[in-house]
Formats: structure tokens, sequence, C-alpha cells
């Protein structure tokens, strides 16, 4: 029941808004943004076709797929690197006074500052998209595993040492279990970067994904199709991030506090 | 023949802490030249205020910190840091909180490298003998604080440890609570011979509880006066010796807190 409650008053709230956007479209005249419906028309043909029969008529799963591909691939790769080095630079002190002011230097420069360079790099193509999600994704991850493993309860490690467990027992049953909250916080924190910067990834010239449907969108002067990019992003990234939720639930069952 | 050593030898133990503030560092004597001899089997209690070292010296024999000099022996041979002989039980529990009842208490078994069978068998008699068969799949969030200082203490039972290392073990709890671990750890006590050094701040619970209470005293931390209790068990808290023993015992742990605030008003 409570459910339920909750799940309408989570849903009125956007369609009010579709409803404001409709009103002001109408009353202000204006040719630059699409009504709601004209959007809900190319979003049909987006993803069925029928309507508009062009380049993008019934193309979503195309783009949807290798937009998945890039997310997936920075955010694994991301995954990849940063526990295990978030695992090693919180247990190794000498890690941390090597890398961390490095990181420290890298960190706040804003991943669109990265796009001129990973162009060089990574050339016009996906690879480059990937490396800009990868980049996104990387430091919540790092940071959250950092911190993790920094702020285990000394008196676990004590228990477990009077208990006759050390070394590399030790990180493998105490370290990374108590760390796998703080862990799970930067996976779904770095994932939801990943979504975000699809579209940054997208921009240098890839043919396909929602990215780039919203460049063509731009110079094409279509908004429909911008904002139909926009909804499809925002829709599959909410999907994705509860699968995380879910997992993380399962996962850190025993703790009812890192529920979300 | 019968082992002369002692058991558990606390020979001279000092530990000096520096303590940072803003008016620079200061060097507080946490335990002064204590010395202390603890037979197999003997339930201890150390008692004083806060600041006397109690918890300091407990931590010690754990191995969880070192002496700024002396040393403690177990059987003659020193202690070094941690070791699965001794086991502590601590005042907020210090669960494994990603373990069910049954893995925290497999936890030591584990560690040797036990069969399985060995392991399930030895985690199945904890686990009864604490009673908490209806809860073994349960995780610690899931349980009351007595239950979880039951968990802690079958833990490092089931570890094989010979001495039992309590730090305040019953004092987040209510008082009902409180009473029912008492009796229960008494029993476990009686039944495995195990040793016990148990720190409290409690006169009754001391009384009721040790064969000796160790009485320690702040600034510097050094130990007071080490008295036998010798009423006979079960020991009944309302009974006029019981009464005396921890009127005793009260005035020799408050006698000179009250003799330097003479001095000091003086």
């Amino acid at each position: 029941m409570e459910r339920l409650r909750n799940v309408l008053l989570g849903a009125s709230f956007p369609l009010a808004l579709i409803l404001l956007w409709h009103m002001g479209v109408v009353a202000s005249g204006t040719k630059l943004v699409p009504t709601p419906a004209t959007v809900a028309v190319m979003m049909r043909d987006f993803a069925f076709g029928g309507v508009y029969d062009d380049a993008f008529s019934g193309t979503i799963l195309t783009h949807l797929f290798a937009s998945m591909q890039r997310v997936y691939g920075g955010f694994l790769l991301a995954a990849a690197i940063g526990i295990p080095l978030g695992l090693l630079i919180g247990k190794i002190a000498l890690l941390r006074a090597l890398l961390d002011p490095t990181l420290s230097l890298l960190r706040p420069i804003p991943v669109t500052a990265w796009l001129p360079l990973s162009m060089v790099f990574f050339g016009l193509g996906p690879r480059s998209a990937v490396f800009l999600v990868f980049l996104g994704a990387f430091y919540p991850i790092l940071l959250n595993t950092v911190f993790g493993v920094r702020s285990v309860d000394a008196k676990l490690f004590e228990a477990a040492a009077m208990l006759g467990c050390d070394g590399s027992r030790m990180f493998r049953q105490v370290v990374m279990p108590a760390a796998l909250p703080a862990i799970f916080n930067g996976l779904r924190l770095g994932h939801g970067f990943a979504w975000i910067l699809i579209v940054v990834g997208e921009m240098t010239g890839v043919p396909t994904g929602l990215g780039s449907v919203i460049m063509d969108g731009r110079t094409l002067s279509r908004p429909d199709l911008v904002i139909t990019g926009m909804v499809v992003i925002g829709v599959a990234g909410f999907l994705c991030d509860r699968l995380i939720v879910w997992l993380n639930n399962r996962v850190l069952a025993w703790s009812p506090q890192h529920r979300a | 023949m019968p082992d002369r050593r002692p058991f558990l030898h606390v020979r001279d133990v000092g530990k000096t802490f520096t303590v940072r503030n803003p008016s620079g560092s200061e060097r507080v004597d946490a335990l002064h030249h204590v010395d202390l001899m603890i037979d197999k089997g003997e339930f201890v209690c150390l008692i004083g205020a806060s600041g006397c070292g109690k918890s300091t010296l407990l931590r010690i024999v754990a191995g969880f910190e070192t002496p700024s000099y002396g040393d403690v022996r177990v059987y003659d041979s020193p202690i070094t840091g941690p070791g699965s002989d001794r086991g502590m039980v601590f005042q907020d529990y210090a669960l494994f909180p990603w373990m069910t009842v049954r893995e925290n208490i497999a936890f030591g078994p584990r560690q040797k490298q036990k069969s399985r069978a060995e392991i399930q068998k030895t985690t199945d008699s904890y686990v009864e003998m604490v009673g908490l068969a209806k809860f073994a799949d349960r995780y610690p969030y899931q349980l009351s604080g007595g239950m979880k200082q039951r968990v802690a203490i079958a833990r490092v039972l089931a570890n094989e440890a010979s001495i039992l290392l309590m730090d305040e073990p019953f004092g987040a709890l209510d008082a009902l609570t409180r009473e029912q671990l008492q009796d229960e750890l008494l029993e476990i006590w009686a039944r495995t011979q195990v040793t016990v050094i148990f720190v409290t701040h409690s006169v009754e619970e001391a009384t009721l509880l040790a064969d000796r209470v160790v009485v320690m005293t702040a600034g510097p931390g050094r130990i007071e006066s080490d008295n036998g209790v010798t009423l006979a068990r079960p020991r009944d808290v309302s009974a006029p010796d019981f009464n005396a023993v921890r009127r005793n015992l009260t005035e020799r742990l408050t006698s000179h807190v009250s003799r330097r605030r003479l001095k000091s008003a003086a």
C-alpha cells in the first residue's frame, strides 16, 4: 500500500512537469521548443519507425546498444582498475604517499577538458568515448574504495588478529568485506557519472550512440530528436541504477544502513 | 609434577603515552611498574576509576599494545602480539557485521584450517552453549546487545583460547540482561576452566564474579591492592557477608580519592 503510494507520488511530479511544459510551449507560441506530444511522436518513430521514415526511424536499439557498450566498457574498466588500486592505496602507506598527490592534482580536471587530448590519443571514434567514460567513473570508484579500506574499525583488525588471522588472509577476510559498502557507494556514483559522460564521449564524432543522436539533433535543428535522446539516456540510466541498487541490497544484506 | 611456573605473569610492566595538546606534548604514565601473577583457571577482576590503566593492562596482555618496559609471560614465554591463546571480549562486541552468528563463531577454527566437519561440530557446540541455536543464521544487526556479547564470548571459546580477556563486557547492557550474562559467564567458566581477566568499574560485579579483585588507582596507573574473595558460590548479592566484601572493596577504591581531595582542600 505504502509502495503504491510512493510510486504514485514519484510519478505525479514528472507528469505535472510535462503538463507545465505543454502549457508553456502553447502559451508562448515558440517554435524552438516542441510540445511533449511532438516528442512522443518522435519517440515512437525512434523506437518503431513508420512516422518520418528517416535515418533515425526504428534505430533506438542500435544507438542504445552502442552507448551501453561504451558506458559499460568505460565503467567496467574503471572498476577493474579503481577497486584493486584503491584497495592497495588504502592499505599501503608507501603507495599512498607516492600516488595521492598526483591523483589529487588530476582529479579536479573536468572530463570535458580531456576531450581534445583524448581525440589525439584515441582518434575520432568509440575508443575515445570509452576513455572519457572511464575517466569520469574512475575517481569516485577509486576514492570510495580507498576511504572504505581506511575506515575499517580498528577493533575488527584486533578481533581478527586474536583469532589467528593475519597477512593476506586479513586482507581477504576482513578488509575487503568491511570496505564493501564504500566500494558499492563508489560503483553507484561512478555508474551515474558514466551515463552522464556518454554524451560528451560521443561528441567525438562517432556515427552511433545516444550522444551522437543528440549531437545530430542539434546540427539538424531537431529539438524533438534532442529531447528524445535525453529521455532515453535518462530512462536507461535510471533502470541500470536500479539494477545496481538491487545488487547492492543483496550483497549488503548484513548492513541495513547501507541499503539503498 | 605440577607446573611450578606461574601461568600468567605480568612482570614490572609500564606504559607511557605521549598526549599532544595545544600547549605541547605531555607524557602520561598509564601504567607504572605493575606486577601481577594469575593462576590457571582463576577469575580475576581489575577494578578502578577511569584512567587507572586497567584497560591498557588488558590490552597489553592481549598483545594489542606493547609495554614501554617489562613484559607479560604465559608459562615463561613472553607475549609478543595477539595470539589465539588469549581472546578479548570487547565492550562494543566487535563482531564481524557481514558474518552470521555461526560464521562469527567459526572464524577462529577456520583460520586454523581445520576440516569442514570439525569446524561445524565446534561451532554448533558453542552456538548451543551460549543458547543461540535459534539465531545461528542471523546477522549481528539483528541481535540484541546481550546476544551479541554471547556471540563474542563463544567466538573466543571456539578458538580454544585459555585466557578470556573481558573489557567491561556488560557495561552497555541493561541491568536484567547483565545479571543473566553474569550467571551464564560463571557457568561457562566453571564448565570450561578458562582463565578470566575481567575489567569492570562496578564493585558489585567484581564481588559477584571474581576469585580475586585487583584494585587499581590512577596517576600513575598502578595496583593499589590485591583482594582474594572467598565467598562461596553461587553468591547472593543480598547476603550480609557479600555486602561486607563489597563495602571493603569500595573503601579501597575510594580511599586515596578522598585522601587526595582532602589534600587539595587543605
